[in-house]
C-alpha cells in the first residue's frame, strides 16, 4: 500500500546555505497517527510547512521529494500542487485565536474550501459542516456558524478548526501543536477530541508537538527530530520502553509523569547535546562534500 | 451605535462653533479693509462711514459676531460685499462643482493606490515591488499644484486632448436643474455632456489624486504585507486559495483599516488642495470663489466658505468613523 505521505531525503536551506532540514525521511501510512517531536528549532514546523507548500520565501528545498498519495509534489505546477494539497491535506493550526479571520463569519470560513476549491454546492457544504460541528460536540452549531471569531472562546475556536479540518475528508491532517496555545484544562479535551475524530474518520495524522506526554496519549508512532535531523523513530510503546538514542532517553527523563508527580525532572545532559551538535556537523560536512561544496 | 452617532454630532457642533469664532477673528485681524476696496480713491470719510454702517462693520467685534452667528442659526449667512449676493446661495451654487472634483479625485486615488498596493503586496520582494516604490516616491514628492502644471503642459499644450480651463465647454447647452453637472448628465443619459465634463475634470482630479494615490499605495501595501504573515492567511493558502484570492478574500478587508483612517485625513487635505487646483484650471468651484473672496476682502463670503469647508471636514471624519464599524465586526456592538 502506498504511504499517505512519504518524505524522502528532504533538505531545505536558508539563502546563506545553512541547512534547516538535513536529509529527513518521514513516512505516514494511511490512518496512522505519527508524532513529530522536537524542541523549538528542531525543524518540525519547517517540515510541516514544506509539506503544505507554505515555506517562507527565503527557505528553499534543495534536495529530496515529498510524495502525497503517490504523487511527487515537486513535479506539479504551483496551481496543481495547491489543488493536490487542498484535496487531501488539512491543517489544525497551533493558535486558534489567530487562525480565524476576524472579519469573516465562522460559517463561510468553514465551507469556503469545499465550495470554492473542491467545487461542492453550498447546501451540501453547509450540511457537511453542521454534521461536523455535531461531531466536535458543539451544540448550538447554527449560532456558531453565524458568529464572528471574537464571539467564541479559544476552546470553541479550536473545535471549529478541528471540524473544518475534517470537513473535506482529507487523507492526512497535520496538527501543528494544536494544544500549545490553550488552557491546560482545555488541552486535555481537545486532545481527546482529536483522537476521537481520528478514530471516527480514519484519517492519518502527523501530530507536531514538543510534549512527549501528549505523544503517549495520541500516537502509535513517533519521529524525534533534532537540528533538522531524524534522531530516532519507532512505535511509541517500544520507543518509550526502550529508547535507543541518548537524546530520546534524556527527553523522556525531562518529561513529567502523572504516575509519579513528585519525581524530579532532569535537564537534558550537556554531553548529549554536544554529541548531537557534532553529529549535525558531521552530517553537514558529508552533505557538502557529496554535493560539491 | 445610535448613541455614538449622536455624541459625534454634538461634538461636531462644538467644533463648528470654534471654527466660526476663529475665522471671524482671524480675518478681522488680517490687514485689508473691504470698504476701502469698494470705494473709488478720494471717497469722503462720510461715505466710508455710511458704507461701514450699512454692512454693520461699525459695531463692536462682539456685536458683529453675534449678529452674524444669529443669522447663521436662522440660515442667513449674510450678503457678499463684493458680489452683493446672498452668501449661502453663492456657496451652494459652487459647492457641487468642488464636490464632484474632489470625489472624482478620491475615486482615482483609491483605484490607483489600491491597485498598486495589491500588485506590490502580491509581488513582494521582487523587482516589481521596487518599481512600485519608485513610482510612489515620485508621485509623493511632487505636490498637487505642480502635478497640475505638468499635466497642463503635457495634455493641454503639447498633446491637447483634455480641456484645461473651466468645467465644461462654453458652447454646450446645459439642460441641468442642479449644479451636480456630472451626476446629472449621467442620470439624464446625456453621455455626450458626461464626456465633455470628464475631459475637463480629469486633469485637475488626477493632479489632486496622484499624491494621495501614492500614500494609499504605500500604506495599504505595508498593511497587506503584515496581514499576509498571519496564521489565518497560512490556513487560507493550505485550503488551496491562490495568492491573489488570499489577498482579495482574506487580507484586504483587515488590512484596509489603517488606510481608511488615512484616507479620511488626507481627503480633507485634498479638498484643501482644490483651492489652488481650481484656480490653476479656472474651474468654477468653491476654491476659486474663496480666492476671489480673499482678494476682495469679502468678509461674509470668506466666513461662509470656511464654515462650509469645516462642515465638510467634520462630516468626512464622521463617515470614516462609521465605516470602521462596517469593516470591523468587533466595533459594531460597542
Amino acid at each position: 500500500m502506498t504511504d499517505c505521505l512519504a518524505i524522502t531525503n528532504l533538505s531545505a536551506t536558508l539563502p546563506d546555505g545553512q541547512r534547516l532540514l538535513r536529509s529527513v525521511n518521514v513516512n505516514v501510512a494511511p490512518g496512522e497517527v505519527r508524532a513529530l517531536v522536537g524542541e523549538s528549532g528542531a525543524g518540525k514546523s519547517m517540515l510541516s510547512k514544506a509539506v503544505l507548500g507554505v515555506l517562507p520565501v527565503s527557505v528553499k528545498i534543495v534536495e529530496g521529494d515529498i510524495w502525497l498519495q503517490g504523487n511527487d509534489l515537486g513535479r506539479l505546477t504551483a496551481a496543481k500542487r495547491r489543488q493536490a494539497v487542498a484535496a487531501s491535506i488539512a491543517l489544525i493550526p497551533q493558535d486558534p485565536l489567530t487562525a480565524l479571520n476576524p472579519s469573516r463569519r465562522i460559517g463561510p470560513q468553514m465551507t469556503d474550501r469545499l465550495v470554492k476549491i473542491l467545487g461542492w454546492d453550498q447546501t451540501r457544504a453547509d450540511e457537511r459542516v453542521r454534521t461536523l460541528l455535531d461531531e466536535v460536540h458543539i451544540r448550538d452549531g447554527e449560532r456558531v456558524l453565524r458568529a464572528y471569531p471574537h464571539e467564541l472562546s479559544g476552546g470553541m475556536r479550536q473545535r471549529v478548526l478541528i471540524a473544518a479540518a475534517f470537513a473535506a475528508e482529507p487523507k492526512l491532517i497535520i496538527a501543528d501543536e494544536p494544544t500549545t496555545a490553550l488552557d491546560v484544562t482545555v488541552q486535555k479535551q481537545i486532545l481527546r477530541l482529536i483522537a476521537e475524530m481520528q478514530r471516527l474518520h480514519g484519517t492519518a495524522i502527523l501530530f507536531v508537538t514538543h510534549d512527549l506526554g501528549v505523544v503517549a496519549k495520541i500516537s502509535q508512532n513517533v519521529t524525534i527530530l533534532y537540528g533538522g535531523m531524524v534522531v530516532e523513530e519507532g512505535a511509541v510503546d517500544q520507543l518509550f520502553a526502550n529508547p535507543q538514542h541518548p537524546y530520546t532517553r534524556a527527553l523522556l527523563a525531562a518529561t513529567p509523569r502523572y504516575t509519579d508527580p513528585e519525581a524530579s525532572l532532569l535537564p537534558v545532559d550537556q554531553s548529549v547535546l554536544s554529541d548531537l551538535a557534532k553529529a549535525v556537523e558531521t552530517a553537514d560536512r558529508d552533505w557538502m562534500s557529496s554535493h560539491g561544496g | 451605535m445610535m448613541q455614538r452617532i449622536v455624541i459625534r454630532l454634538l461634538t461636531m457642533l462644538v467644533t463648528l462653533f470654534g471654527v466660526a469664532v476663529v475665522v471671524f477673528i482671524v480675518i478681522r485681524i488680517a490687514p485689508g479693509d473691504p470698504i476701502a476696496m469698494m470705494l473709488p480713491p478720494g471717497a469722503t470719510d462720510a461715505d466710508i462711514d455710511r458704507l461701514r454702517a450699512l454692512y454693520g462693520l461699525d459695531k463692536s467685534l462682539f456685536e458683529q459676531f453675534f449678529i452674524w452667528f444669529w443669522g447663521i442659526l436662522q440660515g442667513d449667512f449674510g450678503t457678499s460685499i463684493s458680489l452683493r449676493q446672498d452668501v449661502l446661495g453663492l456657496v451652494l451654487e459652487r459647492l457641487p462643482a468642488t464636490l464632484e472634483l474632489s470625489i472624482l479625485a478620491l475615486f482615482i486615488a483609491v483605484l490607483f493606490g489600491g491597485f498598486l498596493a495589491i500588485v506590490g503586496a502580491r509581488e513582494r520582494g521582487t523587482a516589481i515591488e521596487s518599481g512600485i516604490d519608485v513610482i510612489n516616491g515620485a508621485a509623493l514628492s511632487i505636490p498637487d499644484f505642480l502635478w497640475g502644471l505638468v499635466l497642463i503642459l503635457f495634455f493641454g499644450v503639447l498633446i491637447p486632448i483634455f480641456g484645461i480651463t473651466g468645467r465644461v465647454s462654453p458652447r454646450l447647452d446645459l439642460p441641468f436643474d442642479t449644479q451636480f453637472y456630472l451626476f446629472e448628465s449621467i442620470l439624464r443619459l446625456r453621455f455626450d455632456l458626461t464626456k465633455d465634463l470628464l475631459s475637463h475634470l480629469f486633469m485637475p482630479a488626477l493632479a489632486l489624486a496622484l499624491p494621495l494615490a501614492a500614500i494609499i499605495a504605500q500604506l495599504l501595501k505595508q498593511s497587506l504585507k503584515e496581514v499576509l504573515e498571519l496564521d489565518y492567511i497560512v490556513l487560507a493558502r493550505v485550503k488551496g486559495f491562490s495568492e491573489t484570492q488570499v489577498i482579495l478574500r482574506e487580507a484586504l478587508k483587515n488590512a484596509a483599516l489603517p488606510t481608511l483612517t488615512l484616507i479620511g485625513v488626507q481627503f480633507t487635505f485634498l479638498i484643501g488642495g482644490t483651492v489652488i487646483i481650481e484656480r490653476l484650471f479656472s474651474y468654477e468651484g468653491l476654491g476659486n470663489l474663496a480666492i476671489d473672496a480673499v482678494i476682495n476682502r469679502d468678509l461674509p463670503l470668506i466666513q461662509g466658505i470656511v464654515l462650509v469647508f469645516a462642515m465638510l471636514f467634520v462630516l468626512i471624519n464622521l463617515a470614516v468613523d462609521l465605516s470602521y464599524a462596517l469593516l470591523n465586526p468587533r466595533l459594531r456592538h460597542g
